[in-house]
C-alpha cells in the first residue's frame, strides 16, 4: 500500500527482532529437548549447548524400546478420532438443523462437560471398565480418548452447521433424499473444513492423553508413547538421551500438523472455545 | 473412511412413499430419525461425563480395598471416607496448593499471554509465521513437556541452573528437589505451557476490536497505556472472561504435569486435589477416599461455573 518511511519500515523490523526472541525463549526447552537427545553419550552429565557430533544412538534407543508404543498411541489415537467424528459429526448436524426439544439443553450439557475433571471420569470408568472388561484394551481406551474430543467437535461443527444455507438442505429433500442422505452427501462435504478441525484436535487430545493411559492400563498390553515415556524416566533414569529422543517422537505428530494444517488449528482453538 | 462409519451410525429412515401413509405417522418417524442424529452423542455423553458424576458420589460411601477387585465387594461406609480425608493434613494442603497453583498459573498465562497478543497485533514481516510457531509447546503432550523441564530444572546438571551460574546468579537452585521451590517451579512451567492458549485466543479477540476507536483515540491524543485501559480492555472484557474460564477449569484439575514433573513431591510439597484423588485411588486402591476428593474438586469448578453463568447472565442485560 503506502511507502513506508525508513524508519517506519526499521521499527517495523525491529519488532520482527523482538519476536523472533519472544519465539527463541519460548521454544527453548524444545530446542534443549531435541539438543539433549542427540548427545546421548552425555547421560547424567551436562549436556553442550549444540551438539558436536550427529550422534543418533539416543534416537534408535528410543525407536527399540518405544517404537511400539508410538504405534500403540497411533492407532488409539486413529481409532478414538474415527468414534469422534461418528458420534459427534451427526449429533452437530441434528443440534443445529433439527430444532429438536431439548437442543439447548443437550449442548449446555456439552458445554458443562468441559468443567468434569478427567482423574474423577477416570476414577468412576475404572471399576466400570473392570467389570466389562474394557481394562487393557485398545477399544476401551480408544472409547474414553474419543471422550476427550467429542463435545469439542459437536460444538465446533454446530457451530459451522447452523451457517449452512437452509435452501441447500431444502434442495437435497426435493430431490427426494431423506435426512441420512442429505447428511451424508450434502452437508458432511460442506462442512469438510469443521470436520478436518475437529478430526485434527481429537487427533492431538487423544494422542497427548495420559491420565485414561495411566489408570486404565494395569498391564504393558496396551502403553502409548506418553505412558511409555513417563515409565521410561523411571526405570532409565541414566540415559536422558534415549528419554529425549522418545520425546521428540511423541512431539513429531504435534510439530507436523502445525506446519501441514496451520489454518486449521488456528480456526479450533478459536473457534472451540470462544463460541 | 469416516463418511462410512457415519452412514453405518445413523438409522435407516428411507420410508416408502409408494402408500401414502398418514401425515402424523410420517412426522413422528421423521422425529424419530432426527432423533437418531443425536442419540448416539448423547448417550456417550451420558456414560462418559454424567454416569461418573453420579458414581463417585455413591463411591465416596463405599469401603473399597485392593481386594474389592477379587471380591467386587464395597460395602457402604458411611461417612467414613468424607472424615477421615477431611482430617488427613494432606487434604488442606493439597487444596492450598492447588489454589496456589490455579491462581499463580492463570495470572502468569493471561498476563504474559496478554502482552504478546498485543504485542502481535501489530504488523510487521514474519509476524503471522513467528505467532503460529508459538503454539508448538502448547500441542506438545503435557507429560513430555514435564519430563524435558524436569531434565531443564536439574539442580546439578541441569541447563538452567548452568545458565544461571554463567551469569553470576547463583546456580544451584534444588528447583524440583527443595519442598520450598517445587510448587513455584510448577507453577512457572505451567505458565511456560499456557501462555500460546492465551495469547491465541486474546489475539483474536483483540483483531475484533474496531479500528476506528484506536483512529478516534490517536485523534484525542490518548497515550498509548490510556488507550489500552479505556478502549483494549473494556472491549477484550468478553474474550478476557472466556479465557480465564477456560484455564481455571484445565488448570485446577491438572494432573499430567505434575506427576511428570514432581510426582506430587518433595515431601508432598506439589500434592493438589487432582494429584491426591490419583494417589488415593491408583496408588492406594482407595477409591472411596480418591472419589472424596474427585468430589470436591467438581464442587470448586461447578462453584466456579455458576459464578461465570451468573456474571454472563447480568452482562447480556
Amino acid at each position: 500500500m503506502a511507502t513506508h518511511t525508513p524508519t517506519a519500515s526499521r521499527r517495523r523490523w525491529g519488532s520482527t527482532v523482538a519476536g523472533v526472541i519472544v519465539l527463541c525463549v519460548m521454544l527453548f526447552p524444545l530446542y534443549w529437548m531435541l539438543n539433549t537427545a542427540l548427545q546421548p553419550e552425555a547421560g547424567l552429565l551436562q549436556v553442550d549447548p549444540v551438539p558436536g557430533t550427529l550422534d543418533l544412538s539416543g534416537f534408535s534407543q528410543a525407536i527399540s524400546d518405544q517404537g511400539g508404543h508410538l504405534l500403540t498411541s497411533l492407532a488409539v489415537s486413529l481409532g478414538a478420532v474415527v468414534i469422534c467424528l461418528a458420534v459427534a459429526a451427526p449429533a452437530a448436524y441434528g443440534l443445529a438443523r433439527f430444532g429438536l426439544r431439548g437442543s439447548r439443553t443437550i449442548v449446555f450439557g456439552t458445554l458443562i462437560t468441559q468443567m468434569v475433571p478427567g482423574i474423577v471420569i477416570a476414577n468412576a470408568l475404572y471399576n466400570s471398565y473392570v467389570d466389562l472388561g474394557l481394562v487393557n484394551s485398545y477399544f476401551g481406551l480408544m472409547l474414553a480418548d474419543a471422550s476427550l474430543g467429542i463435545p469439542f467437535s459437536i460444538v465446533l461443527m454446530r457451530s459451522f452447521m447452523v451457517s449452512i444455507p437452509g435452501e441447500v438442505i431444502e434442495a437435497a429433500q426435493m430431490d427426494g433424499a431423506g435426512p441420512v442422505r442429505t447428511f451424508v452427501r450434502v452437508v458432511l462435504p460442506m462442512s469438510r473444513n469443521s470436520l478436518i478441525t475437529s478430526g485434527l484436535f481429537a487427533f492431538l487430545f487423544s494422542w497427548s492423553d495420559f491420565m485414561f493411559a495411566l489408570t486404565l492400563n494395569t498391564t504393558d498390553d496396551v502403553k502409548p508413547i506418553t505412558l511409555g515415556i513417563y515409565q521410561y524416566i523411571g526405570a532409565h533414569v541414566g540415559d536422558w538421551g534415549s528419554v529425549m529422543a522418545a520425546s521428540v517422537l511423541s512431539a513429531v505428530p504435534a510439530a507436523v500438523l502445525l506446519v501441514l494444517a496451520q489454518k486449521y488449528i488456528a480456526a479450533g482453538i478459536t473457534g472451540g472455545s470462544v463460541k | 473412511m469416516t463418511t462410512s462409519t457415519v452412514t453405518a451410525q445413523a438409522p435407516v429412515t428411507a420410508s416408502p412413499a409408494s402408500t401414502a401413509p398418514d401425515p402424523a405417522r410420517l412426522r413422528r418417524r421423521r422425529r424419530l430419525a432426527q432423533w437418531g442424529f443425536v442419540a448416539p452423542a448423547v448417550v456417550f455423553m451420558l456414560l462418559f461425563f454424567g454416569y461418573p458424576l453420579v458414581r463417585n458420589v455413591v463411591m465416596s460411601f463405599q469401603h473399597y480395598t485392593p481386594k474389592t477387585f477379587f471380591t467386587g465387594e464395597a460395602p457402604f461406609n458411611g461417612t467414613d471416607n468424607w472424615s477421615n480425608v477431611f482430617q488427613d493434613a494432606l487434604f488442606g494442603k493439597a487444596l492450598w496448593h492447588t489454589l496456589v497453583f490455579t491462581a499463580g498459573s492463570l495470572l502468569g498465562q493471561f498476563c504474559i499471554g496478554l502482552a504478546l497478543a498485543v504485542f502481535f497485533s501489530r504488523r510487521f514481516p514474519l509476524g503471522g509465521a513467528l505467532r503460529s510457531l508459538i503454539l508448538l509447546p502448547w500441542l506438545v503432550p503435557m507429560v513430555v513437556s514435564g519430563i524435558v523441564w524436569r531434565r531443564i530444572l536439574d539442580q546439578d546438571t541441569g541447563v538452567l541452573n548452568s545458565f544461571l551460574d554463567t551469569l553470576g546468579l547463583g546456580g544451584h537452585t534444588p528447583w524440583l528437589t527443595s519442598p520450598h521451590m517445587a510448587l513455584l517451579s510448577v507453577v512457572l512451567v505451567n505458565i511456560w505451557i499456557g501462555i500460546p492458549f492465551n495469547m491465541v485466543i486474546l489475539y483474536g479477540g483483540l483483531q475484533e476490536i474496531p479500528k476506528e476507536l484506536y483512529e478516534a483515540a490517536s485523534l484525542d491524543g490518548a497515550s498509548a497505556w490510556r488507550t489500552f485501559r479505556s478502549i483494549t480492555l473494556p472491549m477484550l472484557k468478553p474474550v478476557i472472561t472466556v479465557v480465564l474460564v477456560l484455564g481455571f477449569m484445565s488448570t485446577v484439575k491438572i494432573l499430567d504435569l505434575i506427576l511428570a514433573l514432581t510426582d506430587g513431591g518433595p515431601a508432598d510439597s506439589t500434592q493438589t486435589l487432582g494429584t491426591l484423588t490419583y494417589q488415593n485411588s491408583f496408588v492406594q486402591l482407595d477409591f472411596g477416599a480418591g472419589a472424596v476428593v474427585g468430589n470436591v474438586l467438581i464442587l470448586i469448578s461447578a462453584v466456579f461455573a455458576v459464578f461465570y453463568l451468573r456474571a454472563n447472565r447480568t452482562e447480556g442485560k
